[in-house]
């Protein structure tokens, strides 16, 4: 498949003839296809990184059918519907996100959920992911880009409330995705190079003071870790050692699907959750590492032509944002599992154990697929 | 409004497409990071961790060798190894070491006694991740119940472990010894490597002494765990060298006798093959069971044993230094003979005291009125203490102790009895160094009938009477007679060192043997009644043994004392005389006198050695008994 019939399934000939129904349905069938690729794949590896649990693969299997609904659900709402309900949306997140800290419930020192009389127990941290960019884009594509200085500091605004207030709970990792996904808003608006400098340098000298005033006890210890896993090998070094030795021995065509030691023997910690790349990197080797990079390179690919043909700012914006933010999902997890970046709590999309987050993201490739397939015919 | 549904400028635009590009550069730059990191882990430094993830899994065990058994001379088995389930725990492993052990006590019953010995055992130095058991010999239903809820209890294990049984353990106690868990000292003396799987050493008597040989060697398994420790599988092994099983010259049924001959009294019997020196009862009563120090003895029943006054622990067999009183008569006269002190025709009147020099000290006969007129022969039938207060005069101290030494008195002879001792051979130099005296011609006096400072075992005065059984020749006393397995015999016994003791006259032998035939045989013999009606002739002495004082921190009551102040009673003997196949050393703690007490021990051993269990030969030996008791 040439990379032009890729990115646009005019020209090609298979989808052509069934392309009614893929706008009836307001779904682009290549992303969907990669989606499914990329899942049905992860569940093959989520098999053998559960230890051959059938029933955690069933349970993965009834998420993500959950989460192929919520994209098909957004994927029929026209893009003006995410525009106009963006800054009610916002507002609602940022008092459930209040709520959070005063009532939430939660685990292990953090308060995550709400659970609200009447209503399924939801994370709001979860859903600012797609309120934020959208709030960010509403607010910038109502002036003209480039945006000026104090429309940019209005944009970044929008953006740290909710990432201090999701770091207050503790949770770094949601609220870096929180954080980069409003940045990317402001970045594909075209803030200007300069200020992109200063903000960077800006964030390069406050990350000592961070260090000092707002990371917590256990968020500097995984910092402190990455950098010398051995110094505490037992304890919280254990986690990378065991991933990199999972990912390291798997060489270059793995030891084969269920034969994974490092996992099945149970060295490798969270091998269904966040650590589960390492068990496809051991059973599959580079050669599987290479196909799934490539999947989700694909993906990407596919979601940044979308953002680029999308027909208004607030689209583009929306959906370049969210685009960038499922990366920085991979990339993330990918450089903490293979020992690049301090341990944070972020899955790998769409193929890690867990709920929120699959719908999270289906959430989003439901509103790329509106982007796509909500086009005003004056364009045409 | 300042923007509408399709504001969309063509500069917006192309401002977008242009960030996209640079965003596409980023995405692809930094998946080629990540690919780039991937590509030094799984290629450039895949040997390294294929090596750590080899080694997180694959772990080397020791298989520990099955401990070589152990048989009497007939086959029969002494010390063996029996199949024991425990429930092991590995501190390591465990989630909360006290709610651990609460929730075993609920699944498992486990005594007082169990936690106290685990405590104990946690506390002491051990190879890490090594399971400390904390109740032994489940039960199947114990072992299922603990399945159910094994899960639940990470670190706890069911062990299957090879554990020594002694069978006839208050028989064999003070012979075979027994092996326990290896402690602190041991594990500094002993070879790591081929210990590595071992938890139990030989702490005394055969199990001691032929530890090396009944261990074997280590073998080793490379097994597959998980991160919790558990094996899966075995991926490859080498089989341990099973430890060789011996078989000792020790009889069990005479053993027993033995045993029931001293039941309810306190004392030892040592009997040896005189042949080849193998030892074939070596008893010492009360016994004990050694089974209970295998996996570890509660401190109530060691309390029990080790203050019982019975002293069941003592091993008066090795350890026991008596003096050996009139026991020593027939080894003085051979002194007495060969270094020309007295003749056979040497007579003396024995008016029944001694005196060194007119109104000095008096030293009395055993036989207040005296024997009359006596040789060699009728002091050593009758037990005659003055003709040997003379003798030893005669003969001096320095005389004396060179024949005591020869017979094997003031050393351990035996060639592998774990912990015997070995007594007491006074001289003038050991009195100097002990005493700061000069030796005393009174002390000589006392040495002449075995009293004073002389100490013997009585497997010392086995061994003494053994030479005299086989005329001089000396056959260190010895327990093992055969290995079964690849080494010889040879290889594991220590060497003989003694040189045979020849005599200026070697008929003298003749001639002590004949006395002490007397003893057990002669109209006046002190144990005549102990040799009579005999299908064949034997040869002993009688000895009694004062017992000096008692100490000062045992508690007693009125009739124990008199019990407890009573004489030893001791005898010395072999049979048949001619061609002897038995000696025997028996003493009797408290037992009034030898001829009453220990010479009927040492006839009914005759009895059981020559007639009952001898197979086959009882005609032989009674013609030959007959042609000789004229």
């Amino acid at each position: 498949m040439a990379l032009k019939d890729l990115v646009d399934p005019a020209a090609s000939s298979p989808f052509a003839r069934s392309r009614g129904i893929w706008s009836a349905l307001h779904l682009d069938p290549i992303l969907l296809f990669l989606l499914l690729i990329l899942v049905s794949g992860g569940l093959f590896v989520l098999y053998s990184g559960a230890d051959r649990n059938i029933e955690v693969v069933k349970a993965q299997g009834i998420r993500l059918g959950i989460a192929f609904v919520v994209m098909l659900v957004f994927a029929q709402l026209d893009p003006a519907v995410f525009r106009r309900w963006a800054p009610w949306l916002y507002a609602a997140g940022l008092v459930a996100l209040a709520a959070v800290l005063v009532m939430g419930v939660g685990a292990k020192g953090a308060q995550r959920w709400l659970a609200l009389p009447g209503l399924p127990r939801f994370q709001p941290s979860e859903i600012m992911k797609l309120v934020v960019p959208m709030m960010a884009a509403w607010y910038l594509s109502r002036h003209f880009l480039p945006p000026r200085l104090s429309q940019v500091a209005v944009g970044l605004a929008i953006v740290l409330v909710p990432m201090v207030m999701i770091i207050q709970q503790p949770d770094l990792g949601t609220s870096l995705l929180v954080g980069m996904a409003g940045l990317f808003v402001v970045f594909f608006a075209g803030m200007s190079w300069k200020l992109i400098a200063a903000f960077v340098a800006m964030v390069s000298v406050s990350a000592p003071l961070m260090w000092f005033f707002v990371m917590r006890e256990y968020q500097k210890q995984r910092v402190l870790t990455l950098l010398d896993p051995q110094s505490d090998p037992l304890g919280a070094g254990w986690n990378i050692i065991q991933s990199k030795t999972a990912i390291g021995s798997g060489g270059l065509d793995g030891k084969g699907w269920l034969q994974g030691t490092q996992s099945h023997l149970e060295f490798l910690p969270e091998s269904h959750t966040d650590f589960i790349v390492a068990v496809l990197a051991e059973e599959f080797g580079f050669v599987g590492m290479l196909a799934l990079l490539l999947v989700y390179f694909l993906i990407i690919l596919r979601c940044l032509y979308v953002a680029a043909t999308a027909q208004d700012s607030f689209s583009r914006l929306l959906a370049g944002a969210l685009t960038m933010t499922f990366f920085i999902y991979i990339f993330v997890n990918v450089g903490m599992v293979s020992g690049l970046l301090p341990v944070v709590g972020v899955p790998l999309p769409l193929v890690s154990y867990g709920g929120t987050s699959s719908v999270t993201l289906m959430a989003a490739f439901g509103v790329l697929m509106s982007i796509h397939t909500h086009r005003r015919m004056i364009s045409a | 409004m300042p923007w509408g549904e399709f504001k969309d400028t063509a500069a917006e635009r192309r401002l977008f497409q242009r960030r996209t590009v640079v965003m596409l550069v980023f995405v692809i730059l930094m998946l080629g990071g990540l690919l780039g990191r991937m590509y030094q882990l799984q290629v450039v430094e895949h040997e390294i961790y294929t090596t750590i993830s080899d080694k997180n899994r694959v772990q080397v065990q020791s298989v520990p060798p099955p401990r070589g058994l152990i048989y009497d001379r007939n086959g029969d088995l002494l010390a063996e190894n029996r199949p024991v389930f425990s429930v092991t725990l590995v501190p390591e492993r465990v989630d909360g070491m006290d709610e651990t052990l609460n929730r075993l006590g609920g699944i498992l019953d486990i005594s007082e006694q169990d936690l106290e010995r685990f405590h104990r055992r946690l506390q002491e130095p051990r190879r890490p991740f090594q399971e400390i058991p904390l109740r032994y010999d489940l039960t199947e239903q114990e072992i299922a119940r603990l399945a159910v809820h094994r899960h639940e209890l990470p670190g706890v294990e069911v062990e299957a472990e090879l554990v020594r049984y002694y069978p006839h353990s208050e028989l064999t106690a003070h012979v075979l010894g027994y092996v326990g868990r290896i402690n602190r000292e041991e594990l500094q003396r002993i070879d790591p490597v081929n210990y590595a799987g071992t938890n139990y050493i030989g702490k005394s008597g055969v199990e001691r002494f032929y530890e090396q040989t009944l261990h074997g060697t280590v073998g080793y398994q490379h097994v597959e765990t998980n991160a919790r420790g558990r094996t899966l599988r075995v991926l490859e092994r080498e089989n341990p060298v099973p430890g060789e099983d011996l078989k000792l010259h020790l009889d069990l049924r005479l053993q027993q006798r033995a045993h029931e001959l001293l039941d309810g009294r306190r004392g030892a019997v040592i009997a040896i093959e005189p042949k080849t020196g193998g030892i074939l009862a070596l008893a010492s009563v009360p016994g004990f069971d050694t089974n209970k120090f295998v996996t570890g003895i509660s401190v109530d029943d060691y309390r029990a044993l080790s203050q019982s006054k019975e002293k069941p622990l003592f091993n008066r067999a090795l350890r026991g230094q008596y003096p050996p009183g009139s026991t020593l008569k027939p080894m003085l006269a051979i002194a007495a003979l060969d270094s020309g002190a007295v003749t056979r025709d040497h007579t003396i009147w024995d008016p029944g005291y001694f005196r060194l020099n007119d109104g000095g000290r008096l030293w009395r006969d055993w036989k207040r009125t005296g024997h009359g007129w006596v040789d060699l022969k009728d002091a050593v039938a009758e037990s005659c203490d003055v003709y040997f207060y003379e003798a030893a005069i005669e003969m001096g101290v320095d005389t004396m102790a060179g024949y005591l030494s020869s017979f094997g008195f003031g050393e351990d002879a035996a060639l592998d009895v774990s912990g015997a001792l070995s007594g007491l051979l006074p001289s003038r130099e050991w009195k100097r160094a002990m005493h700061n005296q000069p030796w005393y011609p009174g002390d000589s006096v006392n040495l002449g009938i075995g009293q004073g400072f002389m100490l013997a075992t009585p497997l010392q005065l086995a061994t003494a009477t053994a030479l005299i059984a086989n005329r001089g020749t000396w056959i260190e006393p010895r327990l093992l007679k055969d290995v079964i397995g690849d080494d010889e015999v040879d290889d594991v016994l220590p060497a003989e060192t003694h040189e045979p003791l020849k005599l200026k006259n070697p008929d003298d032998w003749e001639y002590v043997v004949e006395s002490m035939a007397e003893v057990m045989h002669g109209v006046k013999g002190t144990a005549r009644r102990a040799g009579s009606d005999a299908p064949y002739r034997m040869a002993g002495k009688t000895g009694t043994a004062q017992v000096f004082s008692l100490a000062e921190d045992e508690e007693y009551d009125a009739e124990e004392i008199r019990e407890r102040l009573r004489d030893h009673a001791l005898f010395v003997g072999f049979a048949p005389v001619e061609d002897p196949e038995i000696v025997v050393s028996v003493i009797v703690e408290n037992g009034g006198s030898g001829s009453g007490t220990a010479a009927p021990v040492a006839r009914a051993l005759f009895d059981a050695w020559l007639l009952e269990f001898s197979e086959g030969s009882d005609s032989g030996l009674v013609s030959q008994a007959t042609g000789g008791a004229q």
